[in-house]
């Protein structure tokens, strides 16, 4: 990936839109590579909270990815992850103040999990891995990507998680509370899973999401 | 230049970390207002909720602004010392909005000094007094708001809020009130806080429920959180040493409105 291309490589390049495609699939953080497992089970019990964090993800990842990929030839190498580091935590505690000054009911019920993005294996994994290897627009590019990956996850679970529990509605940002589940069906007695307000049903439908990409997928499975 | 030098490592980290500061910095002192009005906000609606009013962050500042008529600033003696009145002062110059609480009640029990926040609710030409109260539950402090009747004795309603109680256990305290359920909040209504004799008694959370015991009066006890038995502990005492610094406030008030009489 590192030699030296002579000629300008296209700005969307195949190979450029695959760094934004593959995570949503074949090398998606959560379900492949396992990766930001941590806060998918943590923030999706609902799905507006799970969303500012899929934003709050991608933001950091494509901006850090950029960031490291532009300062890639200074850093000494000794102190990578150190920089690494102090660039992941430099950008969480932007996101985590612009949280708190334009979007504080959520800043509210993301509360630690913002500061521990800090820990988010993805970040870390795409900057020693990508942004040190590559130039700024690809190591953008696949912060993106990836970010959206784990985010496509962590909402797919969130909707899941929602809709099942006892209050049977969505909260999509800017929209407010839809009910998903009809009055009617409660009033025949159906009642929400109380366990999908609980963590171990975020494990649940991450196995449950693992094991559809894979039946699917052939390239992932093992023998 | 050799990149792996102590020479390069220390000035590479220096300036990296004294750029990040400069930038953390800038982005603290410009969001600092954004971040202080939410926080603003978040007391109005907590403040609004003791009184059984939602509110939401829109409109929080406006309905504040039509209920709550007078903010006041008490001694622990009972005086009066400030006065905010829709919206000026016609006493003093200390709003009671504003008090740090954290740091008034530390100095009362140190010093026995300190400017107690009281906020006076104006419903259909009903008084409401709310006391601010804080305190520590189990893992971190516990907080909330109890309104009192005109009669500074009965409770109108109360709420609570924490910042890191158990889930599911000592958490309970700040539920929401619902339609058709009753919370642990919703307790409090038409509790009292003095028993028949004028003595303050507070209002106790009682492990195993209030009724099966004889320890405390009906009226003076609320039935605590199975299984967050610490958490209401704590909300016991933060109630107690909230109020107990009120008591002068509340007596001179009641004897000043009987002779009024």
């Amino acid at each position: 990936m590192s030699q030296e291309i002579k000629e300008r490589e296209p700005m969307f390049s195949p190979k450029n839109m695959r760094l934004i495609t593959n995570p949503f699939n074949k090398e998606n953080p959560i379900t492949v590579q396992v990766l930001g497992i941590c806060s998918a089970l943590a923030v999706t019990v609902k799905f507006e909270p799970a969303f500012m964090m899929a934003l709050s993800v991608i933001a950091v990842a494509a901006i850090g990815n950029t960031i490291i990929s532009v300062l890639r030839n200074t850093i000494p190498s000794r102190i990578r992850i150190i920089v690494q580091l102090v660039v992941v935590a430099l950008l969480v505690i932007l996101v985590d103040q612009i949280l708190k000054a334009f979007s504080y009911d959520v800043s509210k019920q993301l509360s630690v999990f913002v500061g521990l993005i800090i820990t988010n294996c993805i970040l870390m994994g795409r900057y020693e891995a990508f942004a040190m290897q590559n130039k700024p627009w690809p190591s953008f590019l696949d912060g993106l990507g990836n970010g959206f990956g784990y985010g496509l996850i962590l909402l797919l679970v969130a909707a899941f998680r929602e809709i099942f529990s006892p209050s049977g509605s969505l909260t999509l940002p800017f929209f407010g509370t839809v009910k998903i589940v009809p009055q009617a069906f409660f009033d025949m007695g159906y009642v929400g899973n109380g366990m999908a307000i609980l963590p171990p049903m975020a494990l649940i439908s991450v196995a449950i999401i693992i094991w559809i990409q894979r039946s699917r997928n052939e390239d992932l499975q093992e023998n | 230049m050799n990149k792996n030098g102590n020479l390069y490592i220390f000035t590479y980290a220096s300036v990296l970390v004294v750029g990040v500061a400069v930038v953390l910095t800038v982005a603290s002192i410009s969001l600092k207002p954004f971040q202080d009005k939410n926080v603003r906000i978040e007391k109005m609606q907590n403040i609004l909720a003791s009184i059984g009013i939602q509110s939401t962050a829109k409109n929080a500042e406006q309905i504040y602004d039509s209920k709550i008529s007078e903010e006041l600033i008490v001694s622990v003696d009972g005086q009066v010392t400030s006065v905010y009145e829709n919206g000026k002062f016609t006493k003093g110059n200390l709003r009671a909005f504003d008090v740090d609480l954290k740091k008034e009640l530390s100095s009362v029990q140190k010093t026995k000094k300190g400017n107690l926040p009281i906020f006076v609710a104006d419903i259909d030409g009903k008084k409401y007094y709310i006391i601010p109260l804080l305190g520590k539950g189990l893992w971190s402090s516990i907080w909330g708001n109890i309104a009192l009747e005109d009669d500074l004795n009965t409770v109108y309603g109360a709420n609570f809020d924490h910042k890191s109680e158990t889930p599911g256990l000592g958490a309970e305290i700040a539920q929401k009130p619902k339609a058709g359920e009753k919370v642990f909040s919703d307790q409090f209504k038409g509790k009292k806080i003095f028993d028949d004799a004028s003595d303050f008694k507070s209002i106790s959370v009682v492990k195993g429920g209030v009724a099966n015991q004889k320890a405390i009066a009906l009226d003076n006890g609320v039935d605590a959180i199975s299984g967050g038995t610490l958490t209401s502990n704590g909300v016991t005492d933060m109630i107690k040493d909230c109020l107990v610094n009120y008591v002068n406030f509340i007596k001179t008030q009641k004897s000043s409105n009987e002779s009024g009489n």
